[in-house]
């Protein structure tokens, strides 16, 4: 049996006496894909930061590498939402990526030729070459994305955190970057944790899916979590889910809830 | 019209008056290195009207000492220490950050008028504080201002690496396990110490010609994170040095040349950085 990466024993996050998950149990092993799933405001996030130690659980254990989480860890890649950097900022391509591999160094920001050489590595495994020493800033959404997804893979991690990674991208750079995170994970048998409201640019790569609903969570196979039965349960309420075209569509889901927020995308044909 | 301009500019006994100054000159060629190298730092954090607010509290500082007869850069840095620490720890949100400054400026004015108001010794040391004086700064506080200065640039080689990841990138540095909270406060401080100093040459109204201008001037031109501080340094060291240079003769302060240098730079580098912008839209 191999050692998991990530284990959470009966974690109980709360805050006040609302409570977002209770008694999660839970083991990510190396080469594994976890998407995290549920509406807003049930705390997908708040997951992500119990695994960086910015959030203490109220109760249980959860440990990283087989030690109680630290205040993050140079072994967890991470990969914000898209978020623009400022136009005018003095950082390149290259820079972002470099950071990944030596950014906790202290010292003047001159690399070594071992680091140089990794991060051409990384920029070439993520199809960012060519841009490599354009100012961050100037990229296009996708491609700002791309060169996260090289950064967060730059310093060999065991685990990759990604939080929201395709909101505000087009349908297109979803499937890119999400195709891109994958192809990584199997490269390097790194376990991803995935948060996303919407599981479809990721739904022929996820091994494990976990629902957080109402208070409530689910965890399986996309197959045995994503049915009717299961999310009606969740949400308290009818909830009907429509496979079609190797998509899925929830319906009646109380608002807030997100799977169904990409519906008017799917009339539109996905560019080749 | 000629005599408005020998004014400005007057090079008689220009050798003997470049003998006079030239500890001034290298103390500002250091200070000049020192604003060249916290400007990336205070443009990629957003902190420009914090270094505003910081040089008032100083300036108060400053005035303070000067009333009750003590270093008077010492009390330049006991204010702006304080100023920087206050808006490092309480406004840690840019929106928070701002209102707190708006808040600590007009104050820090206000009581450094009052101090002036209240001391009877030389005016020109009142004026000075605001506008610049390096030239009538004695040796001994000349030999602060180098040491505090070797501080700030041996502390900022020190933390600059994780000092830019945590400024450009905050989420993922804090993710990797950085401390990301202390060094800001680290930051805070060398930025404190700093603006203390430059205030000595251009006074605390215009400290933001050498702490802002050299740095946004450098950003204008190149992205990389090596070529921006080297130009802003180069930047900034010719704007002192210059500044001291041309004001030799004119008995002017020194600051209003510090300052239109550091603006001329600014300007040249726009119109540059312009043309690059545009090329590139036209490639791509």
């Amino acid at each position: 049996m191999t050692e998991p990466v990530l284990s959470l024993r009966s974690a109980t996050l709360s805050f006040g006496d609302r409570e977002l998950w209770r008694n999660l149990t839970l083991d990510v092993v190396p080469g594994e894909f976890l998407a995290v799933l549920g509406p807003n405001g049930t705390g997908k996030t708040s997951l992500l930061k119990t695994i960086l130690g910015q959030q203490k659980l109220t109760s249980g254990s959860i440990e990283f590498l087989g030690q109680p989480v630290g205040k993050g860890s140079k072994r967890i890649g991470y990969i914000p939402q898209q978020k623009l950097i400022e136009q005018g900022t003095p950082l390149r391509a290259r820079d972002l990526v470099a950071f990944g591999v030596n950014g906790n160094r202290w010292g003047l920001p001159v690399s070594s030729r071992a680091v140089r050489r990794r991060v051409d590595e990384v920029l070439e495994a993520v199809g960012a070459t060519e841009y490599g020493s354009v100012p961050v800033a100037t990229l296009s959404g996708g491609e700002q994305q791309r060169v996260r997804v090289g950064q967060s893979i730059a310093g060999d991690p065991k685990l990759l955190l990604c939080d929201e990674p395709l909101l505000s991208l087009d349908l297109h750079h979803q499937r890119q970057v999400s195709e891109l995170i994958d192809e990584q994970r199997k490269r390097l048998n790194t376990a991803v944790v995935f948060v996303t409201h919407d599981v479809n640019p990721i739904l022929g790569m996820v091994d494990r899916v976990l629902y957080l609903a109402g208070g409530r969570f689910q965890m399986g196979t996309p197959d045995e979590v994503l049915r009717s039965e299961v999310l009606s349960y969740m949400y308290d309420t009818p909830v009907e889910v429509i496979r079609s075209r190797g998509r899925i569509v929830v319906l009646g889901a109380p608002e807030g809830y997100g799977v169904h927020d990409h519906l008017e995308h799917h009339t539109e044909t996905a560019p080749q | 019209m000629s005599d408005f301009w020998g004014q400005i500019f007057n090079f008689s006994d220009y050798g003997e008056l470049l003998v006079l100054v030239h500890n001034s000159i290298i103390a500002g060629a250091i200070l000049g290195v020192v604003g060249g190298l916290v400007g990336p730092f205070v443009m990629t954090r957003d902190l420009a009207f914090a270094v505003h607010g910081v040089s008032e509290l100083s300036f108060a500082g400053a005035s303070a000492a000067l009333l009750l007869g003590v270093n008077v850069v010492t009390g330049s840095i006991a204010g702006s220490l304080l100023a920087a620490l206050l808006i490092g720890v309480l406004g840690t949100r840019a929106r928070e950050r701002n209102s707190i400054i708006a808040v600590l400026m007009p104050f820090g004015l206000g009581l450094g008028i009052l101090f002036l108001a209240l001391y009877k010794g030389r005016s020109a040391n009142k004026f000075g504080l605001l506008t610049g004086q390096i030239v009538s700064v004695d040796d001994p506080q000349l030999l602060m201002l180098v040491i505090i200065s070797l501080i700030v640039i041996a502390g900022l080689v020190f933390v600059w690496r994780p000092l830019s990841f945590a400024s450009v990138d905050p989420d993922v540095a804090r993710a990797k396990g950085l401390p990301v909270t202390t060094l800001s406060i680290v930051f805070m401080i060398l930025l404190g110490l700093a603006t203390a100093v430059s205030i000595q040459i251009v006074g605390a109204l215009l400290v933001l010609s050498l702490l802002v201008t050299p740095a946004a001037a450098a950003m204008r031109v190149t992205a990389s994170p090596l070529l921006t501080p080297l130009l802003s340094v180069l930047f900034a060291v010719t704007s002192v040095v210059g500044g001291i240079l041309l004001a030799l003769g004119g008995g002017l302060p020194i600051s209003p040349y510090v300052t239109t240098i550091s603006f001329l730079i600014y300007v040249v580098c726009r119109i540059i950085g312009s043309r690059k912008t545009t090329r590139r839209q036209v490639t791509a």
